[in-house]
């Protein structure tokens, strides 16, 4: 397995080492020395090695992306780090740490972070985020014992008005299940996304289908599929495989009961 | 002498020609009038997101197709799309016009669709006639670029498998003239019937606050006089070049829906015709795409506007060939919740047009 992960990791590096000397012709024969220098690079740090080899455009974009993949890695590390400690300290600290300039979006999700502290508790958020990939949405992990009272919150806070549930899918992260809401104002045209972890074996989270009835299926869906059981839903049952079933198919370790099927 | 009443429970489907597919309704009546209804889905479930696990991004594209697969071009590109923005690959000008021109000659086709079968569930059969010969050049056109009437396996992640091939532009040049003024046709045949009227409007009223809460998108969401639309408010592919309007209804009833998608038909023909102008006569088809496809750790909520409504593709990426976990937002499944509230206390004739009016595909309900 192990051996499987390496190997994908160094072969965009190779393709990128081709790929410019072919088409970049001349350009590539103005800069052997560099091309040279980066090879010891290549093994430290593939994206390090693929933004330095490749041709001016396609650099700036790998470069781009090699920063934000380090300043996810840092803030995750950040996060990770400081786990026990006071919540504020964290995303502050996620912010500072690329160094660069903070996303558009920041002001929003500290508002919107300070929001639930006052309304719910210091406990209602587990952590949060901007999630720069996704055109830097502001993102929230909610503790799930608060996930319901935060839900009503978001749909009847006058600033917030997420009335419109755009997207609920359900994760088998191995170690826990995650939840994961879309919300949607359509006012500001600000879309949030929030999270909730609950534990594999034992997997419940607050049914919000009372809160937004685009909830009820979807949340059936996550059951039928992935084995999470909403409390408090009115009507918790498979929708798309048969009710005789056995096994939750997107879970990571499934097995079918009837291979032949 | 007292008539002994009671409650008649009504079996739908799954096979049924008003259900277009297998959609099973369990109906409570109370003589003519429905007190319950239960939509059963699941038929046609062939768990696409739990064997996208298993399969690299090019191989997901096909399974696309088949989810909606009276729009399978929106579907391609929703994956690819989501693929491209992870991975920050752009996609030359080109390729975007021929997306452009495939998604908006989808939505036509997928109009088209609708509106035949719907007046079909209504009574009147010389609608689907017309509807099915225009589409089915359509489809010649798509069979021409791709090899396949429905299941095109087209786009990729950094663009388009094939080039036009000689003289498609100027054919679908022609075609845009004559399909504005078979539109106008269409509406002289039956926008104006009064038996028609009788049957859609202030049916299956749906207002503003209730298809938020339902999470509907597309006609059904602007129909309650929303306007939202993905193409305009969240500009993806080169959309936020072209001219067009976004039509919302009224009433938010069933004939709301139905002037919806006939003017949505017009507005795409406009920015076909845009489109086809701009077209550029050369140019890559393909963009700078790595030989092994493997976004990078993260994950990101991707939406585009299809026929039907807002199709969102939600990647959970670990940065592997294969995806971590693909969910797709299927606008079909959720506009279908809605029926259950829209039938209660409607009588039984109207069943039709509500389900109809509300265009859902079975296999897209289904994932």
């Amino acid at each position: 397995m192990s051996e499987d992960r390496n190997k994908p990791m160094d072969r965009p590096a190779g393709d990128a080492a081709e790929k410019p000397a072919e088409e970049a012709g001349a350009m590539a024969a103005e800069r052997p020395a560099e091309t040279a220098g980066t090879e010891p690079a290549k093994a430290a740090s593939s994206a390090e090695g693929r933004a330095a080899l490749a041709a001016p455009d396609r650099a700036a974009r790998d470069a781009a992306r090699a920063e934000r993949l380090a300043a996810r890695a840092a803030a995750k590390a950040a996060a990770g780090g400081t786990q026990g400690a006071d919540g504020g300290g964290q995303a502050g600290e996620a912010a500072e740490a690329p160094a660069k300039e903070p996303s558009p979006n920041q002001p929003k999700l500290d508002r919107l972070v300070a929001i639930l502290r006052e309304q719910i508790g210091e406990d209602a958020v587990a952590d949060a985020y901007i999630n720069e990939l996704d055109r830097h949405t502001p993102t929230v992990v909610v503790n799930r014992d608060r996930w319901h009272d935060v839900a009503v919150l978001l749909r009847d806070h006058p600033e917030l008005k997420l009335h419109y549930l755009r997207n609920l899918s359900g994760v088998d992260y191995e170690t826990h299940m995650e939840v994961v809401y879309h919300l949607f104002n359509l006012q500001n045209k600000q879309t949030y996304c929030f999270k909730v972890r609950t534990d594999r074996e034992q997997a419940e989270v607050p049914s919000v289908a009372d809160v937004w009835p685009a909830a009820n299926w979807n949340e059936r869906e996550a059951w039928d599929l992935l084995g999470i059981r909403f409390t408090g839903h009115p009507n918790l049952k498979r929708i798309m495989l048969p009710d005789d079933w056995v096994g939750h198919p997107l879970r990571k370790d499934y097995v079918p009961v009837d291979p032949e099927v | 002498m007292t008539v002994r009443t009671e409650e008649l429970v009504l079996n739908v489907g799954p096979q049924h020609p008003s259900t277009h597919g297998v959609l099973r309704l369990i109906l409570h009546l109370d003589g003519e009038v429905i007190t319950r209804a239960e939509p059963v889905i699941g038929y046609l479930h062939r768990g696409t997101e739990k064997l996208a696990e298993s399969l690299n991004y090019t191989q997901i594209i096909p399974y696309t197709d088949r989810m909606d697969y009276v729009s399978a071009m929106t579907n391609n590109y929703v994956l690819c799309h989501t693929v491209e923005t992870a991975m920050g690959i752009q996609v030359p000008e080109r390729a975007e016009y021929i997306r452009v021109i495939c998604m908006e000659l989808q939505r036509i086709a997928s109009h088209l669709v609708w509106w035949g079968t719907f007046l079909l569930d209504l009574g009147a059969l010389s609608p689907f006639l017309y509807a099915f010969k225009d589409r089915e050049t359509i489809l010649d056109f798509f069979n021409e670029l791709t090899g396949a009437r429905m299941t095109y396996n087209y786009m990729r992640v950094g663009g388009v498998k094939w080039d036009v091939p000689d003289g498609w532009i100027e054919k679908l040049k022609d075609f845009v003239q004559y399909m504005k003024k078979r539109v106008n046709e269409y509406e002289a045949l039956v926008s104006g019937n009064e038996i028609f009227l009788h049957r859609v409007r202030g049916i299956g009223v749906i207002d503003a606050k209730t298809a938020l809460e339902y999470g509907l998108s597309g006609p059904a969401l602007r129909s309650a006089g929303i306007k939202w639309d993905l193409r305009r408010d969240e500009p993806y592919s080169i959309y936020d070049r072209f001219d067009f309007d976004i039509p919302v209804g009224k009433n938010g009833d069933c004939l709301d829906r139905y002037q919806i998608r006939i003017e949505e038909i017009r507005q795409s023909l406009r920015i076909l015709e845009q489109a086809l102008a701009q077209f550029p006569p050369d140019g890559d088809i393909m963009g700078k795409v790595p030989r092994v496809i493997r976004p990078p750790e993260g994950e990101l909520y991707v939406r585009i506007e299809s026929p039907r409504g807002e199709i969102g593709c939600h990647l959970v990426s670990k940065g592997k060939q294969e995806p971590y976990r693909l969910k797709f937002r299927r606008p079909s499944f959720w506009n279908l919740q809605i029926l259950p509230k829209l039938l209660v206390g409607q009588p039984m004739s109207n069943l039709i047009a509500i389900l109809g009016a509300v265009d859902i595909i079975l296999g897209e309900v289904d994932g």
